[in-house]
């Protein structure tokens, strides 16, 4: 493959990111976007956890992570402070069994 | 916030772990790379210069079934999209120089985004940010080069249920958001947003759309006063 590609995807990558971060300098929000920012968080994650557990492409597909994810989740909500690599590895666990009896 | 009985900060522990987790994704990209007719060289420039790992699985995967450049450039591109709504949300949090943060920027992927937005302390965001960055990088790298120059010897990390770790970490991440009611609502619609956007949209922008979970909020639950309890 050439390297163009590879050059374009890594200048526009870096691109998003940096004007991301740094949009704020030039022009601080106003009150109210600053409202909006501090719920970015919850509805970012939220929709990352359900891209990453029922996305398959550009199709939704119910498969092996929704049950480790939902076990996880599960742990997560009863053992309030059920530390991360617990999670992960209930998470990780499940899927696999899942996948291996499937 | 401060709990009553704050735990120890852990994300110097769990963000090696999440990067190691990422390292093994990184051998298999590795693999691809050099299948679809990457050099070792440009897979592993790849890896430092782009890093971020749907983007170059994305343009790796089309390449390598023959599809054209540019239309796996602009699905790559879109992507990486989301990056850019990560930098808003870790704007309070990235502090210093702007050459400190010009750096920093590269290191803007899920698992550090995720990382800094689910400490309870504000105080920590940063730091954690900075040890999932930079050790995702850091096995990420590793995993490329082990992949495209020595090939796969440890299968496909999906057998292991790898995939469903990072969602099911990022579960905890969002335990310090939704203590709150519009937390909640902002997590729940981003979720529901996401979930509809998948079919009709291309991969990369359901999470992007996501982001309007946060305006969604901010409508339902009107302006709820800020407090110095908010995690963020």
């Amino acid at each position: 493959m050439s390297w163009w590609p590879i050059v374009a995807l890594a200048v526009g990558a870096y691109a998003f990111k940096a004007i991301g971060l740094l949009a704020f300098d030039a022009r601080p929000p106003s009150p109210r976007a600053l409202r909006a920012l501090r719920l970015l968080p919850p509805a970012l994650l939220g929709a990352l956890i359900v891209v990453q557990t029922v996305a398959d492409g550009e199709a939704l597909t119910v498969d092996a992570r929704l049950a480790g994810v939902g076990v996880a989740a599960l742990v997560a909500v009863t053992w309030r402070r059920a530390p991360f690599l617990v999670v992960l590895v209930v998470a990780a666990a499940v899927t696999a069994a899942v996948r291996a009896v499937g | 916030m401060t709990a009553p009985h704050s735990p120890r900060p852990s994300y110097l522990r769990d963000g090696i772990v999440l990067g190691a987790a990422v390292g093994l994704f990184g051998v298999t990209f590795g693999v691809l790379a050099v299948a679809a007719g990457l050099t070792t060289l440009q897979a592993c420039a790849m890896s430092v210069l782009v890093f971020t790992g749907a983007s170059q699985f994305a343009l790796v995967g089309v390449v390598g079934s023959g599809g054209s450049v540019a239309a796996a450039l602009a699905s790559s591109l879109l992507l990486a999209s989301r990056n850019g709504i990560y930098g808003l949300a870790l704007h309070p949090h990235l502090k210093g120089t702007v050459a400190r943060r010009l750096l920093g920027a590269q290191f803007i992927i899920d698992e550090s985004t995720a990382m800094a937005l689910g400490q309870r302390e504000h105080r920590h965001a940063e730091p954690a940010f900075w040890v999932a960055g930079l050790s995702v990088f850091v096995f990420w790298n590793l995993g490329t080069l082990a992949g495209a120059v020595g090939g796969n010897a440890l299968g496909d990390p999906n057998q292991w249920g790898l995939d469903a770790a990072f969602p099911a970490g990022f579960i905890v991440l969002m335990r310090p958001h939704i203590a709150r009611r519009s937390g909640q609502i902002a997590a729940l619609a981003g979720a529901l947003i996401a979930l509809v956007s998948i079919p009709l949209l291309p991969a990369g922008a359901p999470i992007v759309m996501g982001a309007l979970g946060a305006a969604a909020a901010l409508v339902v639950v009107g302006d709820e006063p800020v407090s110095a309890e908010e995690p963020s």
